[in-house]
């Protein structure tokens, strides 16, 4: 008995000791974490956080330390909640080629720099799904330019930039068939149909304009990820891919095959010769331009007809592969410009490629073959040095500024810190879970601001309450200041994050736009004051000029309107002051509501389907008299002569519009 | 007695022809000099805060117009029925510069004429004009305050918003604060200037009869 006894205390001892050994949550935020998050009320964060939205189409903007939420801007979605892509204004920016598409997946974001550096400009978007890059203006955090790219599929190697802003990248996941042919799905038709493309998308630096100043035609791959060069590697640009065995089925495992894909490395400069030269080719093709003008606060789409297109394998010395372990999938540069790092996702290392031993190599052309025609530099001859043993599934890096790189694991859930210097691994926290991308404030520009890494996980099970099967995704926020990473904060985020960006609030903050001046309001159904207000019949089309302004709206009684009618609703927020938009609701309508800013002016359509009354009412608490802030339109039966009328109190507007 | 006390000295200088001292005589560019920062600076202002305008908002009167968030103003008390405010409805953004700028032409002839009489006109005048503006001011603010649209949204009995003449005041959900601006401290500064050199100059002058 006694015996026995001893055995189950040591058996005991035993599974104690293990069950130690398992890691408990909990256990890794230690105690001053919160002081370090903790914005007190009123005051402002440090840092703005532009994330991703992923299947949600959109962009979020987060302050950080403290993780608040502080907007969603709608980019290639429709968001019912202010009428983006709803209203008469938006529509433009959601139409493509192939008709007005409400959705999209929208993976990576590009804060425009100068010298390497932010410089408050523009924020730039992808389109994963159907391929398209937006332009953000960072002084109304408003979508204001689409364009769609032509020969893609899967934008995700995008929108990546330029060290002065030169460019966007637009780069193919999807290798397709150029000119949208309808070919075989046959492997013999993959290898000989399908082709990925790079666009390189050319900023005005006036306007932020965006167009495709030309696109290199490659082998078909699957090219992931992307970075420009910077200091001495600027001028050329770095794109990951994988599928090089060209499978076109379960390609889980037939693209797993190789031991090595490609970083795929593009001297733009050169190829911005070849385009000067002449010698790309016109290619006929349609795509959609939209730009939302911000004096008449209306987009347009224009259709463009033509692409530059480049062959790499006519045009020389423009495209290098260099063989990367296993499906790379991050491909990043360091601030200093010199070390690409892939990061290979299936490779139990870590490659570091220098950019002085590329050029080196391909001076003394040192290659080991050709890939369909493009030379492929050895890899030894490339390589810096190779991270051992970092963790498992290394996804992205983002660099700080003391020469640093901190790299996510996806199968290992966890951020490993990792020096430039000898490649050696300096310290690791778990992520909560499985984290996708990564980022380090300015993290991927030539002065980085560290102070934080912020992990975009992509599992969250029991971190936060349960909320039925579908989760939220997360971010964590670590303090990169001292030797060892420290978790501070754990938050929910909208959709699903990918890559994100963050830029010091001071550097945008003081450009924010707070109203626009209805002096410069140029919309076409503009009513600048309650005297201009009027409905207008055009055949079946119904034109109401109305104004909103605390608290009523003006025509407030309209009667007139006929079943079979369209009525456009074009409402003028006359405010001249901070924070006080107007809303614009009709019963029955079914689109969205209005969300107008004061100064601007928006329209809703709204084609009443039965004759009777329709309320309509200002949707957005603006005033102590919201509530009455109403109206009513009268839609009569099709074919009925009730005279066109309106008014707003004792002023009869018709009798001023008949003037 | 006091009649004796007060006038004579003023007969005595007018028939000695009593100068005005150095400093006398260069107090009047001074003077003129704090007057015409008013054609620069807003002479007061009228500061509102509230719950919802954490930021403030604030209304400057120059001497021909005004300035800041009058429209935001306007736009906040139709509630309560208040009449807009309109910078056409001031006939004082006329006169005010007119009489303003007479009084400065007026210092030039005190400067020449150089006695101490002129000065002390010139003073009573420049003491003049202050007291009619601010009792001008304050029948504006009254008749703002009191003459209410009797169909405005929002009633408060026996409410009124007469904005304070000089100082703070709270009413409903606003705060006022109304004071001088740095055209205003500068007329102020003038008038101290006036008064404190004819109590200078006016020792003088007994000094001297003694």
């Amino acid at each position: 008995m006694k015996r026995f006894s001893l055995i189950l205390i040591a058996v005991g001892a035993i599974v104690f000791a293990q069950s130690c050994k398992m890691k408990t949550t909990e256990a890794a935020v230690s105690g001053d974490a919160a002081s370090k998050v903790y914005v007190a009320p009123g005051k402002y964060d440090e840092f703005y956080n532009f994330v991703s939205g992923g299947f949600s189409g959109q962009v979020s903007v987060y302050g950080l330390p403290s993780g608040r939420l502080l907007k969603v801007i709608p980019v290639f979605s429709q968001n019912p909640e202010n009428g983006y892509g709803y209203n008469e204004e938006t529509k433009p920016m959601l139409q493509t080629s192939h008709g007005f598409i409400p959705w999209d997946d929208e993976h990576h974001l590009a804060l425009s720099v100068t010298n390497g550096e932010h410089d408050g400009r523009w924020l730039f978007a992808n389109a994963n799904n159907t391929p398209r890059v937006a332009r953000i203006d960072l002084k109304t955090f408003k979508t204001v330019e689409v364009l769609e790219i032509p020969n893609s599929g899967g934008n995700h190697s995008s929108p990546f930039i330029t060290e002065n802003s030169e460019y966007i990248i637009a780069g193919t996941r999807f290798s397709v068939p150029i000119a949208e042919q309808e070919v075989a799905l046959t492997a013999e038709s993959f290898k000989a149909n399908f082709k990925s493309t790079v666009s390189f998308v050319g900023i005005n630096q006036q306007t932020g304009n965006m167009g495709i100043s030309f696109q290199i035609v490659l082998p078909g791959v699957d090219l992931d990820l992307a970075r420009a060069g910077k200091g001495p590697s600027h001028g050329w640009f770095f794109l990951s891919c994988y599928n090089s065995e060209q499978a076109n089925t379960l390609k889980e495992v037939n693209s797993s095959q190789k031991d090595k894909d490609f970083i795929v490395a593009i001297n733009w400069k050169k190829a911005e010769e070849y385009v000067k030269a002449g010698k790309g080719r016109k290619m006929t093709t349609e795509y959609y331009h939209n730009v939302l003008n911000e004096e008449t606060h209306t987009a347009t789409s224009n259709i463009m007809k033509e692409v530059i297109t480049l062959d790499p394998n006519e045009l020389k010395d423009m495209v290098y592969f260099i063989p990367c372990p296993k499906s790379p999938h991050g491909c990043d540069v360091n601030p200093t410009g010199e070390y690409i790092v892939g990061s290979g996702k299936l490779a139990a290392l870590i490659p570091v490629f220098s950019f002085d031993k590329i050029q080196k190599a391909i001076a003394a052309k040192t290659f080991e073959g050709d890939y369909h025609g493009i030379p492929v530099i050895k890899y030894e001859a490339a390589l810096h040095g190779e991270v051992k043993k970092p963790g498992l599934g290394p996804l992205h890096t983002e660099f700080d500024a003391k020469g640093n790189a901190y790299t996510s694991f996806f199968v290992s859930s966890e951020i490993v810190k990792w020096s430039l210097k000898d490649l050696t691994v300096l310290d690791r926290v778990p992520t909560y879970y499985s984290i996708g991308h990564l980022m380090v404030p300015g993290g991927d520009t030539k002065s980085p601001y560290g102070k934080y890494v912020v992990a975009y996980n992509k599992i969250t099970k029991d971190r936060y309450l349960p909320t039925g099967p579908e989760l939220t995704q997360s971010a964590q926020l670590y303090s990169i200041e001292g030797d060892k990473m420290q978790l501070l904060l754990d938050y929910p985020t909208i959709g699903e994050p990918h890559y994100a960006q963050a830029i010091l609030a001071d550097k945008i903050k003081g450009q924010s736009v707070k109203f626009y001046d209805i002096n410069h309001n140029k919309h076409p159904y503009l009513a600048k004051g309650e005297k201009e207000t009027k409905v207008v019949r055009e055949g079946n089309k119904v034109h109401v000029y109305m104004t909103a302004i605390r608290s009523h709206l003006t025509p407030d009684n309209i009667e007139g309107v006929r079943v079979g009618d369209e009525v456009y609703f074009h409402i003028t927020n006359l405010e001249q002051d901070w924070d006080i938009p107007h809303g614009f609701a009709v019963k029955h309508a079914d689109n969205a509501e209005l969300l107008i800013m004061p100064g601007e002016t928006n329209t809703l359509k709204f084609v009443p389907k039965k004759s009777g009354i329709y309320p309509f009412y200002c949707t957005d608490f603006c005033s102590a008299l919201h509530q009455e802030m109403q109206g009513y339109l009268r839609v009569s039966p099709a074919g009925s002569n009730t005279p066109l009328k309106w008014y707003m109190g004792k002023q009869d507007t018709t009798a001023v519009a008949a003037k | 007695m006091a009649v004796h006390r007060y006038v004579l000295p003023f007969l005595f200088l007018f028939v000695m022809k009593n100068k005005l001292s150095l400093g006398g005589r260069i107090s009047i560019f001074l003077v003129i000099a704090c007057i015409a920062t008013l054609w620069f600076f807003p002479m007061w202002r009228i500061d509102l805060a509230a719950p919802q305008y954490p930021e403030g908002i604030y209304m400057n009167i120059w001497i021909n117009h005004l300035s800041g968030d009058v429209e935001i103003i306007n736009g906040l008390n139709h509630y309560i029925g208040m009449k807009t405010i309109h910078e056409e409805d001031f006939k004082e953004f006329v006169y005010l510069p007119i009489v303003l700028g007479s009084f400065c032409g007026l210092g030039l002839l005190v400067f020449f004429w150089n006695r101490r009489i002129g000065y002390y006109i010139w003073t009573s005048i420049f003491l003049l004009i202050a007291a009619i503006s601010m009792y001008d001011f304050w029948k504006w603010e009254y008749d703002y305050g009191h003459n209410l649209d009797p169909t405005a949204p929002i009633k408060v009995p026996g409410m009124a918003y007469q904005p304070p003449l000089i100082g703070y005041k709270k009413m409903l959900n606003f705060e006022a604060l109304s004071q001088p601006d740095i055209g205003g401290w500068f007329y102020i500064i003038a008038g101290g200037i006036l008064v404190g050199v004819c109590f200078y100059e006016w020792k003088r002058s007994k000094k001297k009869m003694a």
